[in-house]
């Protein structure tokens, strides 16, 4: 477990409740959760276990029904102040051009567009989407349009990343490359990342750590620490001791009921 | 040649369009020359034209009155349309006053109402307008209020994620988001302005197509009265495919606007 001093997020004891005409419905339970600046931690976990709930809840885009949740230092009231977020779907405007939709996030703060348009371009160039600066989002493709999203949520330098399940609806090629460029982006740049996902191949390749959630109520099962060595080449994931690790957190879930083999 | 070939053969709605219209009026003079009604029942096409012939000015004066009346009309439409939706989405109060108004007001037959509006602003352009804006202005707020809703929850999150401020949401998110239902509300609300003009001209004035066929049809000229319904017709054509065209302009990037077959660049 992360120090708690040099933490960045410190989630303690957090629930989410959804009051309703026929109960109460507990999205989210005693959740703990410490993840250090810089590190890489996934959430693996059945639809209804509440990831995406948490981690709107550390967006500030929904408030905590209990406990304490706190970024760079910050109780949460709000989003925080250096925060990147990539959605399962791009969410691209469609009336923007790519580079303006990069651009998005440098309005919102009413920063000069020119002084980042130099720093979009080269997020677009090393996405492998340069020359599509001018085109609109209908006129590429599901993966191309999901790195122009990732590259609109790093254009200011997030601390913070937060990517709710970024590259579920890909198919398998483009996910690969995408996982090798996202953590060829995350090496060199110190983020924290927060990244949701239903792959359990995906979160042991990416992640330092990998949280298991479970549902009714959404809860932490498990935390299992990833000790492969950086960088990871794709093929590690054939490896025995990747194995041990993906094997481990499916008899897991296998053991709550939540996989059946 | 090369021009009569393509409009014989090409894939052309414009050529289809014109064919129609052609056939029509052959049988209509083809059946008036056989049955030979009366010219107060049925005048034939020919006839029509040398009416509009003999005194163009006078028609063109008319159809330029209604035109300016339904066209400003459109536009204060637009304007307060726009302005009523936006209210109506940010605050709840207006949506629970204003909206309910509105549509309580849109069940009120709207026509019925246009003798007040005659008491109220008088004879000149001002009631005319009025009755306009009272037809075109709900769809408008109608399709303005659907669109500025319907934003994809995603990127609502985005933005309050960003940070965005409530106008910033408005204007770079809901707004641009909302144009294509603006657009739809606006080609139902042009046709409308239309017939508000056209029907304040009947109530009252001495102005506008309106007025000239009610004059007309008081005198049984009957020509005269097609002549100011094909001049309405033209006016309605030309007044839709504007707001068309301005939508192809403004929303090349929308679904309906995407591809390569478009009826404008097919037609031309």
């Amino acid at each position: 477990m992360a120090d708690t001093a040099s933490s960045y997020v410190q989630i303690d004891g957090v629930g989410k409740v959804y009051p309703s005409p026929r109960g109460d419905v507990v999205a989210l339970q005693d959740i703990n959760l410490d993840i250090a600046s810089g590190e890489f931690v996934s959430i693996v976990g059945p639809s209804g276990c509440g990831k995406s709930t948490l981690l709107k809840c550390l967006a500030g885009l929904e408030p905590i029904s209990s406990g304490s949740a706190v970024v760079a230092g910050k109780h949460l009231a709000g989003p925080p102040d250096s925060l990147g977020m990539v959605f399962q779907r791009d969410v691209l405007l469609d009336w923007r051009t790519i580079l303006d939709n990069v651009l998005l996030q440098a309005e919102f703060l009413r920063l000069r567009r020119s002084d980042l348009k130099g720093r979009a371009a080269q997020l677009l160039q090393r996405f492998g989407l340069g020359g599509y600066e001018e085109r609109y989002p209908w006129e590429l493709s599901g993966g191309m349009r999901q790195r122009a999203s990732i590259c609109r949520a790093l254009l200011c330098d997030p601390e913070l990343l937060l990517m709710d399940e970024p590259f579920g609806a890909l198919d398998a090629m483009t996910r690969d490359d995408l996982n090798l460029e996202l953590t060829r982006i995350w090496q060199g740049s110190a983020k924290t990342v927060l990244f949701i996902t239903h792959s359990i191949t995906e979160a042991v390749y990416l992640s330092d750590r990998v949280v298991m959630m479970s549902r009714g109520p959404g809860r932490i099962v498990d935390v299992i620490d990833i000790d492969l060595p950086r960088p990871r080449p794709l093929a590690i994931r054939e490896s025995a001791e990747f194995g041990a690790y993906t094997q481990r957190i499916r008899h897991h879930f296998a053991e709550l009921g939540i996989l059946k083999e | 040649m090369n021009g009569l070939k393509r409009l014989l053969y090409g894939e052309s709605r414009t050529r289809d369009v014109l064919l129609v219209l052609i056939s029509v009026v052959i049988l209509w003079e083809a059946a008036v020359a056989i049955f030979k009604p009366p010219v107060i029942f049925l005048p034939p096409p020919s006839a029509i034209w040398t009416e509009f012939a003999s005194t163009p000015g006078i028609f063109i004066r008319h159809m330029g009155y209604t035109l300016g009346t339904t066209a400003l009309a459109f536009f204060l439409s637009v304007v307060l349309g726009v302005i009523l939706a936006v209210g109506i989405v940010q605050s709840k109060f207006l949506e629970r006053t204003v909206y309910t108004l509105l549509v309580a007001l849109n069940s009120v037959p709207k026509v019925a109402l246009a003798p007040l509006f005659v008491i109220w602003l008088g004879v000149g352009m001002e009631p005319k307008i009025a009755v306009a804006i009272m037809l075109a202005i709900f769809p408008i707020v109608i399709d303005t209020v659907l669109g500025l809703r319907s934003v994809d929850p995603d990127m609502i999150n985005l933005a309050r994620a960003g940070r965005a401020s409530r106008l910033q949401m408005l204007l770079k998110i809901q707004f641009p988001n909302a144009l294509p239902s603006l657009f739809a509300g606006m080609k139902v609300a042009v046709s409308f302005a239309l017939v508000g003009a056209i029907v304040g001209e009947f109530v009252a004035g001495g102005n506008g197509l309106g007025f000239l066929v009610l004059v007309a049809q008081g005198q049984f000229d009957t020509t005269r009265v097609f002549v100011s319904l094909v001049l309405l017709g033209l006016m309605g054509t030309v007044l839709f495919y504007a707001v068309d065209f301005a939508e192809r302009l403004m929303l090349p990037w929308h679904v309906s606007q995407r591809g390569g077959g478009s009826p404008v660049e097919a037609g031309g």
